[in-house]
């Protein structure tokens, strides 16, 4: 069973687990929204190039 | 040409291949880190070090890690400068923010980690050295590619400078240690064989963290892909 | 070979000449060993157990003035496409403007070291060995930097990148030169360091032009 008693030591430790939580969810965050942001643009440029080149035609 | 898998060369086949691949490893990582924290958390405290044991849980799969990185990132260079493929590179770009990301990491927990045992805040050990010095490659790699304005040519310039980092790397280590030895220096990290009580965990949590990295590099490989895609497009209508 | 010579020769001229060349460096230097004792006090001891690795470090950071104009100044005004286009291999025009930088500001650098030293207090004995690791050492630090160099032509702020990107690659014989000091002063066997710094300004000397020459490339292309 987990021991959570880390006497002396939790201040250091929790930070040390809060800090990697805190990157961990900055880097999942800052990839994502990274992946989205330019799908959303990519795929608005396409419709856009589609939509003019169907008018010029 | 090297024979490689389809879903490697063709963009279009990575990206249906990463639209599956890359939640699979994040779903992956999170069942690992599960499993590793518990474990870890179950293991008694350890003779010399008490609890602050459970920080190596979190510090030496980031240490492992970062390094790892590196590799790939070299590798994808490489890839990116003999085959100019656009794919190689997008992965090269994807890996540098990540790399950055562990390795910082791998210093706050390692500082932590020191802190307790040596009472110092920062321990000019080999491997703290050595990390820190690897955090200064990915960060001249990432200013060296954001600083020049024509994208091909940072792509290239970034891509030499990762192999030539890469060829230093090893004799980066080798001094650190040479140095390390040499000023008879504290060392943090006790050899010796690692108790199969803390081993296990261990494990778990450095697989944990390479599927993490394999998930978000997935999915930032994706986001640079839609980003040359657009680019090319904006390029492309600004000339239609 | 004579192209060869006429390129060392333009190239240690230039070193030397522009932008006060040698005197800059040494300048610098002398300005860094300055400040050293304003900064961290007199005291004679405290100071002598730093000089070495001091008047090293400063060493290497001082190499890094020069740097950006190894091949800014040919890149802007077009003589690198020249160069570039020459049937001298590009590989070989790099090696031969790091050995002139070599010449022209590595080499006085290497005199003005030991000076510094024994100013902060390094024993004489010292002396010869300074020189020696400062002169192998220049040749690593200008053969590293120039890959820096190359590799941010074209940059915005090419001189602060540069220095970013060439200080974990300083790394490596700052340490062992470092080394070699230490261990003389402290009547440890130095040979090791020196033979492990030599190794590296061999492998700058060797590889270094490789990544050079194609960093200067991508920047023509």
């Amino acid at each position: 069973m987990p021991d959570f008693d880390l006497g002396k030591y939790a201040a250091f430790i929790w930070p040390a687990y809060a800090i990697t939580a805190a990157v961990f969810a900055i880097l999942i965050a800052a990839s994502l929204n990274h992946a989205r942001r330019w799908r959303a643009r990519a795929e608005a440029l396409s419709a856009k190039a589609a939509n003019t080149g169907a008018g010029r035609k | 040409m090297i024979p490689a898998p389809a879903f490697l060369t063709n963009p279009e086949r990575f990206m249906a291949f990463s639209r599956w691949a890359a939640p699979m490893f994040g779903a992956i990582a999170v069942v690992l880190a599960i499993v590793g924290l518990w474990l870890g958390w179950s293991a008694p405290p350890d003779y010399q070090q008490g609890a602050t044991v459970r920080i190596m849980f979190i510090h030496v799969p980031a240490a492992i890690v970062c390094e790892v990185i590196y590799a790939f990132l070299a590798g994808a260079s490489l890839l990116a400068l003999v085959f100019r493929h656009m794919l190689a590179d997008c992965a090269a770009q994807a890996a540098a923010p990540l790399g950055a990301g562990f390795t910082l990491l791998a210093l706050i927990t390692g500082s932590l980690w020191g802190r307790p045992m040596w009472g110092a805040w920062w321990v000019w050990d080999a491997r703290l050295t050595s990390v820190l010095i690897l955090f200064l490659l990915y960060i001249a790699y990432l200013a060296l590619r954001a600083s020049l304005d024509d994208e091909a040519k940072a792509a290239r310039s970034a891509a030499i400078l990762a192999m030539v980092g890469v060829v230093v790397l090893p004799i980066i280590h080798f001094s650190v240690y040479w140095w390390n030895s040499l000023h008879q220096g504290s060392s943090m990290f006790t050899k010796g064989a690692l108790a199969p009580v803390y081993a296990w965990p261990l494990f778990a949590m450095l697989a944990a963290y390479l599927a993490a990295f394999g998930s978000l590099w997935l999915v930032r490989i994706r986001g640079e892909v839609w980003r040359r895609r657009a680019e090319a497009a904006a390029l492309r209508m600004a000339r239609a | 070979m004579s192209r060869l010579g006429a390129l060392l020769a333009r190239e240690t001229a230039l070193a030397w000449g522009r932008g006060g060349g040698p005197l800059v460096s040494v300048g610098f230097y002398a300005g860094v060993a300055t400040l050293l004792p304003l900064a961290i006090g007199p005291e004679a001891e405290r100071l002598a157990a730093v000089a070495p690795g001091a008047a090293w470090v400063a060493l290497a950071l001082a190499s890094l003035l020069s740097l950006d104009r190894l091949f800014e100044r040919d890149y802007e005004d077009g003589a690198l496409d020249h160069l570039a286009l020459s049937p001298v291999p590009l590989e070989l025009t790099c090696a031969v403007k790091c050995a002139g930088q070599w010449l022209a500001t590595g080499a006085p650098l290497a005199l003005a070291a030991p000076v510094a030293a024994i100013a902060l207090g390094a024993p004489l004995a010292l002396t010869p060995l300074i020189f020696a690791c400062a002169l192998v050492g220049g040749l690593a630090f200008a053969f590293t930097g120039g890959i820096g160099a190359a590799l941010s032509l074209g940059a915005r702020r090419g001189g602060l990148l540069t220095a970013v990107i060439v200080l974990p690659l300083f790394v490596p014989p700052v340490i062992f030169g470092g080394g070699a000091l230490a261990a003389f002063a402290g009547g440890l066997p130095w040979a090791p360091g020196l033979a492990l710094l030599c190794a590296y300004g061999a492998a700058a000397v060797a590889l270094g032009p490789l990544a050079m020459a194609a960093a200067c490339r991508n920047a023509l292309s």
